[in-house]
This record gives structure tokens, sequence and C-alpha cells, in this order.
């Protein structure tokens, strides 16, 4: 029959749009502000800084390596190291980045400056509502901005950040080994024990 | 046509040519670039004689970034995220090429499970792009909404899923050379079975909408016809190519990855136009859904990542490679030359939109203008890929 294809077409647009008045599987849109989708564990917008203990500036995980700003593949990251070194959260005399900047105008959210720091100091945030009216000023996100809590990492990425959690632990922990087998005389460092240690 | 007496060649190609035409028979229109139609940024210059289309000049270049000499600035790393910018629609299988030269290149071996994951994402990917294809070729038809909305609705489905895994639902930056990036996340493979369930009674909902209607295929019937020999002298690749009856996909050909493993139809149209073309994308869309089924089964444990990939500065030997697959859209290759340094001395995408737009003219002459705004979405480009 010539037109039987398109009342078959028909009936199955009729059934969705009745559907959609009774089924939830049909109602696949939210109305934005005021619903919300909950947002899945591993969303990434833009990096932050991670700092330990309660002083932001005095506990960034970041040593200012500066292997984020090389490897970063618009080239958005901008920082500065120190010429002086100040303890970091377990003590221990660190570099620090003297400026840390972010053009979060650039970036494009690809999470290689995650991957590629080894002192798990930048992680990805999960904040998109970031419309400003000063693109020069209200993009360009300093190391004040940036830094947030290893608290709000848990919280943004629980499963995540237990595994860095557990690993930081563990480096610490032998750091801690290797700084007591340090200090002891003799019959501490001739064991091999502390040596096996300390190239794991 | 009066070129000759202006001197100039017949088949001199000119940017623009400027054509005198005292009788006011032909007319020349420029469709684009932001021609709803035209999927991006793409322009026609399109010369007709009443409704028939006797010339039609594709200019492209409107989205060009870069990207080749970008890629040979950056780590090899770094290139990854740009690749997911080609085929926006389809970023997983530009990872996958591009990670497929680089382990060429380095000679790492993928492990088991990250080979599946693979699999699974880029047939995830080939479903979305060729429901959301179908669903553009009919929008350019005229059936405004309705199937494109149903299209991106499963494509929404596929989408999370890719951002529960990736982080991002389309610049989604997952493989790596030697593996993938993360595990799946838990209960992911759950979310995916769920979806395997509902996914056949969408492509049945979406082929009773849409295959017998007799709007559609008198518009496509017979329209757009590519003829075997130039589709294969041309280089077209992909549903193209298997429209016009040649078998040749690279699962089948190459075997790369683990696609030896599964069984799978590779299907086949016999007449080379629009109608066949899109029926080849629904046929594909259901051998898909085969395969991420028998993947999803076979699925082992074990790494994801070979132990001996290095990704941050990570310098190859010299040498070059070429790594290559099917992609929704045809075959996506990548050329790259190892100086030995840590950026490719030269990085070259052969991008399947691009090529398969080179027979664009062909198809279209003879045919009315509204004609060839089917044609060029029957051709499914994505204009990231097309420009770079």
């Amino acid at each position: 029959m010539l037109g039987g294809g398109i009342l078959k077409g028909l009936a199955v647009t009729a059934r969705n749009v009745v559907e959609g008045f009774v089924s939830k599987e049909r109602l696949t849109t939210v109305q934005y502000p005021e619903e919300r989708v909950p947002q899945v564990e591993a969303t990434r917008d833009f990096p932050f800084l991670v700092f330990d203990g309660e002083d932001p500036m005095a506990g960034l995980r970041c040593v200012a390596c500066q292997i984020c700003e090389k490897e970063c593949p618009p080239k958005c990251i901008y920082i500065d190291k120190s010429s002086d070194k100040k303890p970091d959260a377990t003590g221990k005399p660190q570099f620090y980045p003297a400026r840390f900047d972010i053009d979060i105008s650039v970036c494009m959210s690809c999470q290689i400056c995650v991957e590629v720091c080894p002192f798990e100091a930048i992680k990805m945030d999960v904040e998109f509502e970031l419309s400003t009216n000063d693109r020069f000023g209200g993009l360009l996100y300093d190391k004040h901005k940036l830094a947030k809590s290893n608290e709000y990492y848990n919280h943004v990425h629980p499963t995540e950040a237990a595994a860095v959690d557990t690993k930081l632990a563990v480096e610490r922990a032998k750091a801690a080994a290797r700084a007591a087998a340090a200090t002891q005389p003799k019959p501490a460092a001739v064991s091999p024990a502390p040596e096996s240690g300390a190239q794991a | 046509m009066n070129t000759e007496l202006l001197g100039v060649p017949p088949d001199t190609i000119t940017r623009r040519e400027v054509i005198y035409d005292q009788e006011g028979e032909t007319l020349e229109i420029s469709m684009g670039p932001h021609h709803p139609s035209t999927h991006g940024v793409f322009r026609m210059d399109v010369r007709l004689e009443g409704e028939r289309i006797v010339r039609l000049k594709p200019v492209i270049g409107y989205l060009h970034r870069n990207h080749e000499k970008i890629a040979e600035g950056t780590t090899y790393l770094g290139s990854i995220p740009y690749t997911d910018r080609l085929d926006y629609f389809c970023s997983l299988t530009n990872n996958w090429a591009y990670c497929m030269a680089v382990e060429q290149l380095a000679g790492f071996e993928v492990p088991d499970r990250a080979q599946y994951l693979r699999v699974i994402l880029s047939e995830l990917t080939r479903l979305q792009n060729h429901a959301s294809a179908v669903g553009f070729l009919v929008q350019d038809m005229g059936a405004s909404g309705t199937p494109i909305m149903y299209a991106f609705r499963e494509r929404e489905k596929i989408l999370d899923l890719f951002e529960a895994l990736t982080g991002s639902r389309m610049m989604c930056n997952y493989m790596r050379f030697g593996g993938c990036r993360v595990d799946l996340p838990a209960g992911w493979i759950d979310q995916l079975k769920a979806l395997m369930k509902t996914l056949p009674a969408f492509l049945e909902e979406f082929e009773k909408l849409l295959v017998s209607n007799e709007i559609l295929m008198a518009r496509t019937q017979g329209v757009g016809v590519l003829s075997a020999k130039l589709a294969v002298n041309a280089g077209v690749t992909g549903p193209m190519l298997r429209a016009t009856g040649v078998n040749y996909d690279l699962r089948k050909v190459d075997g790369y990855g683990f696609y030896p493993r599964f069984e799978f139809k590779v299907p086949l149209g016999e007449h080379g136009d629009v109608y066949d073309r899109y029926m080849i994308r629904v046929l594909e869309m259901r051998e898909s859904v085969k395969i991420l089924n028998q993947a999803i089964e076979q699925l082992p444990e074990g790494p994801i990542i070979d132990p001996k990939a290095k990704l941050r500065g990570f310098r190859p030997k010299p040498g070059e490679s070429y790594g290559r697959l099917e992609a929704p859209k045809g075959e996506l290759g990548f050329y790259l030359i190892s100086d030995g340094s840590p950026n490719p001395y030269r990085y070259r995408v052969r991008p399947p939109s691009f090529v398969n737009l080179t027979i664009l003219e062909d198809m279209c002459l003879g045919a009315n203008i509204a004609d060839a705004v089917i044609i060029l979405g029957s051709v499914d480009i994505v204009l990231g890929e097309v420009d770079r």
C-alpha cells in the first residue's frame, strides 16, 4: 500500500509521544538549572592543585618541577620556580611554585598534566559553571584560586583519591624509614633491607 | 559555457571563475559555509542550469587548525588529545589509530584486556556515529527533528558510558600507546549490558520509523550513484565503498586488534546510491551489536597497559610506521616518522571524510540542487577531520 511506510513511522512517533507522558524511560531530558543530572565520578573539566593540611600555600604538593608545563599540549600552564626551599606538608624542604597560573580559556581538559605529575599534585576538578565577564583576569587562574584541599579531592573523586592517598602513605612511610635508617649509625646502614626499600 | 571566449582552457581550476553568461541560463550559487545542511563549515560552489547541477566545487579549509604541524611540535603523548578533535564524533577510534601507529613504531604489546576494551569502545563509537549519521541524513531530507532526536537519544546513552569511563563525553582521550588509560569503573559493564538489552529494540524502532517510508525511498533510490570503479580509483573507503558492492572492511582485511576473534558480517550494497549508503549504516549498527555482545562475554581480566610503555619522555627509535583502522567513516590512518626525538618528525593523517569527499562532484553532476544536500549528507563528513 502506498503510504503504508509513512503510517508505520507515524505510529512509532505517536507511541513515543504518548509514552513520554507515562514512562520515565521516554523522558530523556531534564530542566537544567532546576534539575540536574548527577555527575559521574570520572568527570573532568579543569585542573586544580591539591594541598595537604590547613594552609593552602604551605601544603601544596607541587614542587615546581615543571613537567606539566612542558607536557601540556596547548601550553596553558605557566610556572615560575621558587629560588628558595620551604618545608612541605611532611616537613621536607622543597621548591615551590612562585607562580602557578593556568589559563582555563586555553585549557582543553585533556588530563595530560594529571597523568604526568609524579607528585599527585594536580588533579581534575568537576566544577563547570565558570562563566565570567572578565576574560583575562577571570579565566587566568593563579595558585591561590587553583589550590584545593585533599578533602575536596576525596569528595569529588572518592575512588581515585583513596588510591592516591594509600600510595602516598606508603611512600611517606618508606621515606620515614629511610630517614630513620640514615640517622642511625653503621649497623642499620649495612643491612640490605633499607637499600631495597630505597630502590622501590 | 563561455570559458573558451575568455582564453581560459575549460578544465583550468581557478578558485572562483568569472562566467560571462549573456543568456542568463546558468546560475552560480555559493552554498555554505554557513548553510545548515553542510554539516559544518563547508562551501559548495554550485553552477546550475535550472535546478540541474552542471558543476560543483567543494571549498574547504574553514576549520583548518594546523593539526599536523601542531602534532610535530608536541610530544607523542600530547598529540593524543588533539586526535580527539579530528573527527569529534568518533574520538575513540581516532585515539586507537594514532596509538596503533605509535605502537608499531615502538613495538609495544597491547594486553588482552585492553584489546577487548578497544574493540568494545570502537564498536560503541561506530554505533553512535552511524545512528547520528542516519539521523542527519534524514534531517537533510526535511524530516526535521524527529529521527535525529531518536538517534541522539540513544547516542546520549552511549556518551554517558564514555563519560563514566573516560571522564568526557566526546573528547575521550582514553587510549594510550600500549593499552588504555584507566580500567573500567565499578558497574560499568553492567550498565553496558543493560544498554545492550535495549539497543536491538531501538534499532527495530529506528528501522520501522524510516526504512519502508515512501518519501525516503523516492528521495534516495537512484540518487547520487557512485560506481564501484570510481570509488576504488578515488580511494573511497568505509560505508561509502561498501555501498557500491566492494567488499573491503579493514576489520576483515587487516584483522587488526582482536577483530578476527569475533563473528560478524560485512553488509554490502548493490547500487551505490544514497539509499544503499543509508541501509549499510543501519545494517552495520546491527553487526556492531553482535560484536559487542561477543566482546562483553569474552572480556578477560588482567592489566590494561603494557608495562614497557612509557608515556612521559617517550622517545621512539628512528623509523616510520603507518597505523590504520576501520573508523566509522572509513579507513583512518596515521603516518609517523620518528627521528628519535620526543616529537614526531612527520605526522600525517589520512582522514576518511576528506578522501570520501573528493568524489562529491561526480555524484552530484546532473542531480537536482535539493539532492546535492542529501548526497553530501550520505557521505557523512565531519569537517574537523576534512580540514584538520
